[in-house]
């Protein structure tokens, strides 16, 4: 049901467009209107999120510690492991971030016989990282649509994913990886079984997506050419402003870029929102010096509590014999 | 107390899930799986709602009629207080690479002990509750209504989490389900739901001054007592002070060392210790603990209990504060005491009398660890130590949860242990330092009646510790926690026969060769000392 439901939902964004543009004709409002609509609801719920979680303050220091403290001068400090300032929070999160530093700990935990034995399981993060780093490359070189002149640094960038040389246009290794990564991640999710337990319709759905918006990518630049040339006016006139609707695309094209505006709109509701999460994830974010800096809580507030007074009161006689000083006689 | 299972039937532990979806699934009270319910009397005597006596294994808990109100808006005001909360209800993406780290789900095989399903029952009220999706495609969006089978799930599992941060040194996102337990159990507190052990303590140290409800006097005795054995140990006679205005210290143990074997011995080590550098030091029976139950309860009965510490501090006039060994105490008073209860402007910069270290790391809670003291004192040669007094023991080193994920204290006590001792042995790495798995029995869940859970959340750590035992011959399991000297040997004896319990700081005690001291005959435990029974 879950499985089913996303991948329909996919299918049924793939034929909206296909019906839109290829049946109805309707090329300015999947051409211009939605990629705008799309892209706002996009940039506005980015942020809405953002600060939506910004408003709710960090009442306690908690970060976890991974390393040894910063403590005796003559004890190895683990700097990054367990931030004592800012540098240190800076390196950690730039290893969480580009590197996805606490998943490369990952371990599978497996009983053998009556032992339970630890083994490395590595397999997660490198498919985690692969997927995210192809769709950042992949992200990039699509730049040269949106740019006139390309920046010597997307061409740079096209010409390594290219580096093979292999066909006609050229293969782009990212592409490869791209697909590769993103069926691992779902045949883990369809397969695994305690990973299948837990997923839900919401972490079906972004992999098809992903998946329908590679394939249509792949297709129209290697299978089902279409005119770069339009597609570039299409999309420099999107970014100045001054939407022009080319006709001659072919729908695989309209296909491709509705399912990016789905993806777009999509994004700030859903955990893809992790991408801007991490970033304020106090678990991470934060340097284990609470024994050093005060950290300030904007709710503390008084409460009860039993005084030394009233303790006392209650004890002071049984104190006085076994000899304790009391303040009051 | 159930009758305790066999150890084959304990590892029919499967880890395929069952077919039906986990929604459907109801939680089951099977008698040795959960602690008995909160006692109306010790709700009272903190001034919590819902206040009656009753027993989670019943149909009737006895909620208020407004229960779920109540529960939802506890929700909304959390999820504005507190970031964690928000940003892990809305963050997963279900990985699973927590899923088999935590060890009740090593243990149990039950999917609902995975982490990311513990904080999907929170996520999915949530989802319905609190998101448009949720509340537009329900069960389709992963969200469900709040009911009191879910209620009864969130108390059987919130009360069946140790708050042991393990999934959150795995999640690429940091998500900590610790902060959910702890905001489970704060709704949970909102309808009286807390546990006997936990809120008996709390009441206790609310009133008394230490979990185990001892009085000033018994207090005093119990420590005593300790004074009389080292007495006929060694031959010297301490006396503490209690209550010392003046004195330059102020020092705070977790209570279950005043007279819990093997806790005891662990303060009979402090004892000695503070004796031979001739510490001015002074105990408290009104701040006389250092653990928090009630961190276990709400963050603000947490701070409620941690209030003494400074309170005590500051009408003692003592310059700074030593804690003893304990895991959740230094959570606290690493991450917490100085936010709640702070600033400690009436105290001075903690520096070590006997080395003039300045601890720099504690300028502002103004409280040092105690294998942060003691590790200054071997390193600059200050006491004198036999480890070969401890030759009859092949020790391993236990991290505690708290302050190994919520502190970083890794070295300090390893670098004690090896100055105290000349046979350790470390557990396998995946098991250790920011990897080490739990007791099994943290955040209050350490009783009788919930034997068997605790039997499965501490296979694991035993797991290894046998590992070490085959290997190594070990048979001493050192510590730095209070929790895991009560809790350890429980679980020694039935995974690991044959592998005894200790904090650091009894090791420190045997080894520490005392000025004027007499021949010592045997260990703390009345264990003839190894060369004597060599030749014998």
């Amino acid at each position: 049901m879950k499985i089913w439901s996303s991948l329909l939902a996919v299918v049924a964004l793939v034929l909206i467009a296909w019906l839109g543009t290829g049946v109805a004709g309707l090329y300015t409002v999947f051409g211009v209107g939605i990629p705008y609509l799309a892209f706002l609801i996009f940039a506005l719920g980015f942020i809405y999120r953002i600060l939506k979680w910004g408003r709710s303050p960090v009442p306690f220091c908690i970060p976890t510690t991974c390393g040894q403290e910063k403590s005796l001068p003559w004890i190895k400090h683990n700097k990054i492991e367990n931030p004592s300032g800012t540098a240190g929070v800076v390196g950690r999160m730039i290893l969480e971030i580009l590197f996805f530093r606490s998943l490369f700990r990952n371990l599978k935990t497996e009983k053998r016989g009556d032992k339970l034995g630890f083994g490395s399981a590595k397999w997660l993060w490198l498919g985690g990282l692969a997927f995210h780093w192809s769709m950042l490359i992949i992200l990039l070189r699509h730049l040269r649509f949106f740019l006139d002149p390309v920046p010597s640094l997307v061409r740079g960038l096209d010409g390594l994913d290219s580096f093979l040389q292999i066909g006609l246009p050229i293969l782009y290794i990212t592409d490869i990886i791209i697909v590769a990564a993103l069926l691992y991640l779902l045949a883990r999710r369809l397969f695994v079984p305690q990973v299948r337990y837990i997923s839900l319709a919401s972490d079906y759905f972004p992999l098809f997506l992903l998946l329908g918006i590679v394939t249509s990518g792949i297709l129209m630049r290697y299978f089902l050419r279409v005119d770069v040339v339009s597609v570039k006016e299409l999309a420099l006139g999107l970014v100045t402003l001054r939407p022009t609707v080319p006709t001659d695309i072919g729908s695989i094209f309209f296909i491709h870029v509705f399912l990016v505006s789905s993806l777009f709109a999509y994004f700030p509701w859903s955990k893809l929102m992790h991408a801007g999460g991490i970033f304020l994830s106090p678990t991470r974010n934060m340097a284990n010096n609470s024994r050093r800096v005060r950290h300030i809580n904007p709710w503390n507030y008084p409460v009860d509590v039993h005084s030394y007074a009233e303790y006392e009161a209650e004890f002071k006689e049984k104190m006085k014999k076994a000899g304790v000083p009391v303040e009051t006689e | 107390m159930a009758k305790l299972p066999k150890q084959d039937e304990l590892l029919q532990i499967s880890y395929k899930p069952p077919k039906t979806p986990w929604m459907d699934l109801p939680v089951d009270f099977k008698p040795g799986t959960y602690c008995h319910g909160a006692k109306g009397k010790d709700l009272q005597a903190v001034g919590f709602p819902n206040a009656r006596d009753w027993s989670p294994g019943e149909e009737d808990w006895k909620l208020p009629e407004e229960w779920k109100d109540t529960v939802l808006a506890g929700m909304a005001d959390r999820l504005g207080k507190y970031r964690s909360f928000r940003l892990f209800m809305d963050v997963c993406v279900r990985c699973g690479a927590c899923a088999d780290k935590c060890h009740f789900y090593m243990g149990s095989g039950d999917p609902k002990n995975m982490p990311v399903l513990r904080a999907e029952l929170m996520r999915s009220v949530y989802r319905r509750y609190f998101t448009k999706s949720g509340q537009l495609f329900g069960r389709l969006a992963g969200a469900r209504d709040l009911t009191v089978d879910v209620l009864k799930e969130w108390w059987y599992y919130f009360y069946q989490c140790t708050e042991c941060r393990r999934c959150s040194v795995f999640c690429p996102y940091g998500i900590d389900q610790a902060e959910i337990t702890i905001m489970g159990r704060e709704l949970l507190n909102l309808l009286g739901l807390n546990t006997e052990w936990i809120s008996g303590p709390v009441a206790n140290c609310y009133m008394k001054g230490n979990h185990v409800g001892l009085e000033p006097h018994t207090m005093v005795s119990n420590i005593e007592y300790l004074v009389d054995d080292i007495e006929t140990l060694t031959g010297i006679h301490i006396t503490p002070s209690f209550n010392r205005k003046g004195a330059e210290i102020l020092f705070v143990v977790p209570s279950g060392d005043y007279y819990a074997d093997p806790g005891m011995y662990t303060c009979m080590g402090y004892l000695m210790l503070f004796e031979e550098l001739g510490l001015d030091y002074t105990w408290s029976t009104y701040a006389g603990e250092g653990g928090n139950f009630g961190f276990f309860t709400s963050n603000e009965m947490a701070k409620r209990l941690n209030a003494k510490i400074y309170a005590e501090a500051k009408r003692l006039g003592v310059k700074w504060i030593l804690g003893g060994e304990c895991g959740h105490m230094w959570r606290v008073l690493n991450q917490y005491m100085d936010t709640w209860n702070g600033p400690a402007d009436f105290l001075e910069e903690p520096v070590s009398p006997i080395t003039g270290t300045k601890f720099t790391n504690a300028t502002s809670t103004k409280m040092v660890h105690i294998a942060e003291f003691t590790a200054d004192l071997i390193h600059h040669n200050k006491i004198k130590l036999d480890p070969s007094r401890n030759d009859n023991l092949r020790v391993t080193f236990h991290d505690s949860c708290n302050p190994a994920r919520g502190m970083g204290i890794l070295e300090e006590p390893r670098y004690i242990i090896k100055n105290v001792c000349n046979n350790f042995f470390e557990m396998p790495e995946d098991t250790i330092r920011e990897k080490t798995l739990c007791c099994g029995s943290g955040a209050g869940l350490n009783p009788g009646e919930n034997m068997e859970v605790r039997l499965r959340g501490g296979f694991p750590r035993a797991n290894a510790v046998k590992y070490v035992q085959e290997k190594h011959g070990v048979n001493m399991l050192a510590n730095i926690c209070a929790v895991d000297r009560v809790a350890l040997p429980t679980l020694m004896d039935y995974w690991v026969p044959g592998v005894g319990v200790c904090g650091v700081h009894e090791l420190v005690g045997n080894a520490l060769v005392m000025k004027g001291e007499k021949k010592r005959e045997t260990d703390m435990r009345g264990e003839p000392l190894p060369e004597r029974s060599a030749e014998a």
